[in-house]
Order: C-alpha cells, then structure tokens, then sequence
C-alpha cells in the first residue's frame, strides 16, 4: 500500500491555512441530489439468493458492540460467545468481523475470543466526547493497544473542528495512529470516528472525511452512537464517495464504518446496496466496510432463519443479549 | 351538485390505517351482489409487519393494571354505542338483515364489549388458585397471558363474531392479530376507528381484511405467534399441524358461540398461561 503523502496532496507545507484553504476548496454537497439518489437506492428490493448473501455479509462486516457505562466482563464474555456461535440453531451462520468494547474490557474479549478469528476493537482517545487532553488520549490509546486490540475506534475533537481548527485535529489523528504501531511492526488498524450528528452540515462531513483519511486513518466511521443523530444513508452514501474519490486519486483504500441506529436487517440490505453503487465491490468485504451495531445481528439472524426453515421467526428463538 | 366521497378501507396495524404492503384490494358486494366498496387484501408482509407491532404492544399491554384494561374496554364499548348508526347500515348493506336483526347484533357486541371488560379484575379470583400443599410454603397459581394470538374471525358474522373473537383475547393482556370474515369485512374497519379513539394501545389489536386461508399458514407458523383461534378457518386442521410445530394454544373452530351477548371465561383462559409460585411462609 502507497504511504500517504499529506504534503503533496495538500499542495503545501501542512498548516492551519494551508489544510483550511486545502478542505473549504472541495465541492459543496449537493444535499437534495445525495437525498434523492439514496432515497431511489432504498426502493430497491433484494430477494432470495442475493437477500441470503447479503444477510450472511452483513453479519460478517459487524462490528458487534457494547458500550455501556454498565459493561462487567461477564457482559463482554457473554458477547464474544455470541460472536463465536451467533446461531446455534444454524451453525453454517458466518461470525461477525469484530467485538467492539471500551478498552478496559479488551483483555477480556481477547481471552473470550481465543483463537477464533475475530477482531477485537477499543474505543479510544476519551471516547464518546474525545474532551481530554492529547496526553491522556494517547494514554488511552495505547492502553488498548498493549491489551492486544486489533482495532482502535478513536473520535475527533468535534470543538476543534467546528471552530476551524483543522490543524489540532490532525495532529491528534495522527498522533493517536503512532501510538497504534506495535513493537512487532504491525499496527492497529485506526478508525476514525467522525460523530457526523455533531457536524451540522454534509459539507463539514466531507471536510472531516478529507481530512482524517490525509491524516492516515484506514477507516473513516460516522458515529459513537451516544447522540441523537446517527449514521444515516446519506452521510454513509457522502463518506463512500470520499474514500472512492481517494482512491481514485491516490490508490489508498480506506474503509467506512457507519454506527448506530441501525437496527434491522432490512436497513442493513439498503446500506449494502449503497456500498455497491457508490464505491463499487471492492468495498463489498468486511476489510473496507463494517456495521457499528448491538441490536442488528439479533434482526439477521430471524430473517435468516427464515429463509432457511420458510417460517417466520421470533425473538424467542435468538439469544438475548 | 356535489360528489360523494367514498371511504378508503384499509387495514389497522400497530394503531394506524396502512393499506396492504401488496397494494392489492379486493372487491365487496352488498347482500344483493351489486359493488358496494374496494377493500384491502392483506398479504403476508402485513402478517409479518402485524406480529412484530403486535409483540412490542403485548408487554405494556399485559404490564397495565387489570382495573385499567377493564376501563379501556369499557370505553370500548361507549364508543360502539356511540357509533351504533353507522355499524347498522354496515350490517344491513352486507347482510340484508332487517333494522331490528341488525340492531339485535350491534346490541349484542356492545353487551359482550361490557361483559369481557367486568373480567378483567375477576379472572384472578376465579381462576387462580391458592394451592393445600404439604409443607410450610404458600403455594399459588396465577393465570398470566400467553402473549401474541392470532384469530381467524367467523366468516358469517360482520360484527359480533368479530367482537367475540378480539375480546376474548385482550381481556387478559395478549395482544392479537385477527384476519375478518372475507365476505363481510366493512364493519371490522369501522370497528378498527372504534378501537383507534378508544386509548387502547397501538398494536394491541391488529385488524386485517383478506381471504383467510391465504394468510392462515403465515400466522399458523409463525414462531413468533403463541396462540390461535381457528375459528374462520377452512383447512383448519391443516393450521393445526402447523401450529403444533411451535407449541401454540390452538382454539378449534366452533368449540365457542361467538353470536351471543356474552362470551365464556373458558375462551378467555384458553389464552393464558398458568403460573404456580412457592414461597416459604414460616413455621
């Protein structure tokens, strides 16, 4: 994979100005353009075989979560065993890709997990608010790397960004991507958490997106879902055309990970379309596009179900978590 | 001059007035055969759509106190009363009753509406239990809700039959899905806005209008679905091996009067589950 190289696309030396100027020259959203085209890309109806693949794909882009101020280890164990058997009806059903947890819990999931594929990832750098000091956040960060997470979820200091302090931002994402290299020379893979709800504008989304992936992050995610606006298709469909306009560009491909409120499998199938007519299939895999979810899997897994037995299913007959 | 506006009739589910997921319709004849209005035909995406409402609404449901149920079926009942016009217009279109037949049947869902609701805060006294065990423990049955039911309503009934299948359901805190009588569906949408301004909870009743048979093996296997009333069912027995796949409570048809102006507490217990506690009561 090329490095990134934040001057050259920049176009100058990496200043507040220089990156204002760099992200305030990008083109305006068109916001009923982007609506639209989503709200066609919704009709769409996915049936059968295709609805089988897409069901069992978004099982393995999900990021299973819990991030609850109430977490015990008890709760993560019960989590990952979920992970591992998501279905013990029906043991053809696929694992998710990750087990997403505060980082005090990751010693946890890792043990949980065992040898089973599947990554753990930490919120990191003060998360949700990311209202800490740089020092702390680092802290933070490395924390969970030291625990063995394989993915960092880190949030971006939204008051930095909104008053137009782009360079701050920077700094921090690139900051917390060093601490997430590891003695061995592998690194964490870094999303970066964009909180979109907390943006106001598609234009600042864009801008926030620009910005993150020049800071070398390898996801770009759009929520913590700790507010009121989560991920939504159109900020999804905004992000996809960012990191597809990045690659276009600069041959580095960056993932998208929209989180929160996304709750049903139907909704799940919309996203997928999404994906395909926006970024096109090379983001169609689990390395360049997770779902943030508790509830989703839940949903799947009953219309999973079924399109194997051909009844309809309940929420008696998957675990409750 | 000015032109009519005829009334869409569409389906009840989760406390609003949604046409079929389907868009179909189908046509209803006055008792003379001549067109009387377009109605919707359920599908079994309104089934699946029906149950899930229907779920959520149970707990809170079953969760109200039975002094409280009582009162919202009571209001039920007022509002019936209230309606009463129109309910006989739609039985006498449909049916050919005469005025006194018609108003005999509203008469009797009205009166069955009251006796169903007096049940609500009874049913423990009646049917509970504290049980003679041999030991130093209290030990009592109580009569909790069996959760989700689905009810096919008779096919010859526009109104009563439809009343005498819901209530029996509701008393006690299930939450129910009931497929009308094909032939005679307009009452059960006027029924549904009854139901609709009478604090009944969203979702609590779910009102589809469509051929049965069609919708019967989606609700009889639908794992979600704890209980049905077979009631204006052809292939009932066909239903039945169905449900027995996921253990429902199965009601068979013509085991109750669903014509009179009171129903059976048998019906009503046929729909709950019986719950036996033990707790230590000292020496």
């Amino acid at each position: 994979m090329p490095a990134i190289e934040p001057e050259a696309i920049v176009g100058s030396r990496i200043t507040n100005q220089s990156l204002s100027r760099w992200l305030h020259s990008l083109p305006g959203v068109d916001k009923v353009g982007l609506e639209a085209r989503v709200a066609s890309l919704s009709t769409r109806s996915i049936k059968t075989t295709s609805k089988a693949w897409g069901l069992d794909m978004a099982i393995k882009m999900m990021d299973l979560t819990t991030l609850e101020g109430a977490d015990t280890k008890e709760r993560v164990r019960s989590l990952c065993l979920k992970a591992i058997t998501p279905d013990p009806m029906d043991l053809s059903t696929p694992q998710p890709a990750a087990i997403c947890v505060y980082g005090d819990m990751v010693v946890h999931a890792k043990e949980a997990l065992g040898k089973n594929k599947i990554y753990v990832a930490a919120v990191a750098t003060a998360f949700p608010s990311g209202r800490a000091s740089l020092q702390v956040k680092l802290a933070d960060t490395k924390d969970a790397v030291k625990a063995g997470a394989d993915e960092i979820d880190m949030v971006i200091d939204r008051g930095a960004f909104l008053s137009g302090n782009y360079l701050e931002v920077y700094k921090q994402i690139v900051a917390v991507k060093e601490v997430c290299q590891r003695k061995d020379g592998n690194h964490a893979h870094l999303k970066v958490i964009l909180e979109t709800g907390e943006l106001e504008t598609y234009d600042n989304i864009r801008r926030a997106s620009y910005l993150a992936m020049l800071a070398g992050a390898d996801f770009i995610k759009t929520s913590t879902g700790k507010v009121s606006v989560n991920a939504t298709l159109p900020i999804t469909m905004l992000m996809l055309q960012a990191v597809k306009d990045w690659y276009d560009t600069t041959k580095i491909q960056i993932g998208v990970k929209p989180a929160g409120g996304i709750r049903t499998a139907k909704d799940a199938l919309k996203y997928l379309v999404v994906v395909k007519e926006t970024a096109g299939d090379k983001w169609l895999t689990p390395k360049y596009f997770r779902f943030g979810a508790s509830s989703l899997l839940n949903d799947v897994l009953m219309q999973r179900q079924k399109l194997t037995t051909g009844n309809y299913s309940g929420r008696d007959y998957v675990s409750v978590d | 001059m000015r032109l009519e506006i005829k009334k869409t009739y569409k389906l009840f589910i989760g406390g609003k007035f949604p046409r079929s997921e389907s868009g179909r319709i189908y046509k209803v004849n006055n008792h003379k055969g001549d067109f009387l209005a377009n109605v919707a035909k359920a599908s079994r995406k309104d089934v699946r759509d029906s149950v899930v409402v229907a779920r959520s609404a149970q707990s809170g449901w079953a969760g109200a106190s039975a002094y409280n149920r009582g009162q919202v079926l009571y209001r039920i009942a007022e509002m019936l009363e209230g309606r009463r016009e129109q309910f006989v217009a739609e039985i006498r279109e449909l049916t050919g009753k005469s005025e006194k037949q018609a108003n005999q049947e509203v008469d009797n869902a009205i009166d069955s509406w009251v006796w169903h609701a007096g049940w609500t805060d009874k049913i423990e006294s009646v049917a509970g239990n504290m049980n003679p065990v041999a030991g130093p423990f209290f030990n009592i049955s109580t009569n909790q809700p069996t959760g989700v039911v689905a009810a096919f309503a008779p096919q010859d009934s526009a109104l009563v039959g439809l009343v005498n299948t819901i209530a029996p359901a509701i008393v006690s805190g299930n939450s129910v899905i009931v497929v009308t009588s094909e032939s005679l569906p307009l009452a059960a949408v006027t029924l549904a806005e009854v139901l609709e301004t009478s604090d009944l909870p969203g979702g609590v009743v779910n009102i589809l209008t469509g051929n049965a048979k069609e919708l019967g093996s989606w609700l009889a296997s639908h794992m979600d679905v704890n209980a049905i009333d077979l009631e204006g069912i052809s292939n009932a027995a066909e239903l039945e091996m169905l449900a027995a796949e996921t253990l429902k409570r199965v009601i068979r048809p013509g085991t109750y009067s669903r014509s009179a102006a009171k129903g059976a507490l048998q019906h009503i217990l046929d729909f709950m589950e019986i719950k036996t506690v033990w707790h230590p009561k000292g020496n």
